[in-house]
């Protein structure tokens, strides 16, 4: 739980996400449905990744009778691995499944020595 | 009884706890709930997975949101039967599973089906789907929406 300004702690939904390796970097892919690009917001500071999408009300007023949707919006904090050049991250969304590509800077991606 | 959707909460800190044990309640309510608890629930097969839906109704319709991010509009199938919404598909895999290092995501085949507590006009269906959320708006039939009466005094 994250403490707002008033002190109070605010609730969060964890997405589901999936990680992917590669040589040069690694990609997230975070579910939120819901989100589009207007209600995230991704941060990169001291070594941590946070990405927040905010849920949209909905679009009817009708009373609400069965609920398994939580209401809270989307957060989750990742802790960068060093190699990761924080800045050439980028994102997208779609259809509420965030993808955010963090390459690894020049300098740590493998490469073959040629044998003079 | 029938089988439930298996919530998971992949991060371990105080709060995903207590949202699961909320959670748990909440499913155990329904449970003994005889008014909502099993109309709603249907038997999900083992495999495959389940969207969460939330269901809302005004005088007129219902009101169906099913939470499926990553599809495409053509891999959502939806289809009404005797007043039980019903929705189904499959969702691939982006990118290869080789190099996951961490997967959560739910992959293959979903299904899902909502039991409506009346019956419903299915001529009027109507469905959107946009960033992730599906909603299907569902009219009441003539018959099952609430009438006043006009009752004389003497």
């Amino acid at each position: 739980m994250v403490p707002n300004e008033d002190n109070r702690p605010v609730a969060y939904v964890t997405p589901l996400a999936d990680i992917e390796s590669a040589d040069d970097g690694y990609v997230i892919r975070a579910e939120m449905p819901g989100v589009g690009k207007g209600e995230l917001e991704i941060t990169v500071d001291n070594g941590e990744l946070m990405i927040l999408g905010h849920r949209k009300p909905t679009d009817f007023t009708a009373e609400l009778i069965y609920r398994e949707i939580r209401p809270h919006d989307f957060r989750r904090v990742y802790e960068l691995d060093p190699s990761i050049d924080t800045t050439k991250i980028s994102a997208k969304i779609d259809d509420g499944v965030l993808t955010v590509t963090l390459p690894k800077a020049e300098t740590v991606k493998p490469r073959k020595i040629s044998v003079q | 009884m029938n089988i439930v959707r298996y919530l998971r909460y992949p991060q371990s800190d105080l709060s995903a706890a207590l949202d699961r044990i909320t959670s748990m309640r909440a499913e155990m309510d329904r449970m003994y709930d005889p008014t909502f608890g099993s109309s709603f629930r249907s038997p999900a097969s083992l495999s495959g997975w389940n969207p969460a839906v939330n269901v809302y109704q005004d005088k007129d319709r219902f009101i169906v949101v099913a939470e499926l991010p990553g599809l495409k509009k053509e891999e959502i199938e939806i289809s009404l039967h005797d007043d039980t919404l019903a929705l189904s598909g499959e969702r691939k895999r982006e990118g290869s599973s080789e190099q996951g290092l961490l997967t959560e995501r739910y992959y293959g085949k979903y299904q899902r089906s909502v039991a409506l507590p009346t019956a419903v006009d299915p001529d009027k269906v109507t469905a959107t789907y946009k960033d992730g959320l599906l909603q299907v708006v569902l009219p009441k039939a003539e018959e099952a929406k609430p009438k006043q009466i006009e009752v004389a005094l003497k």
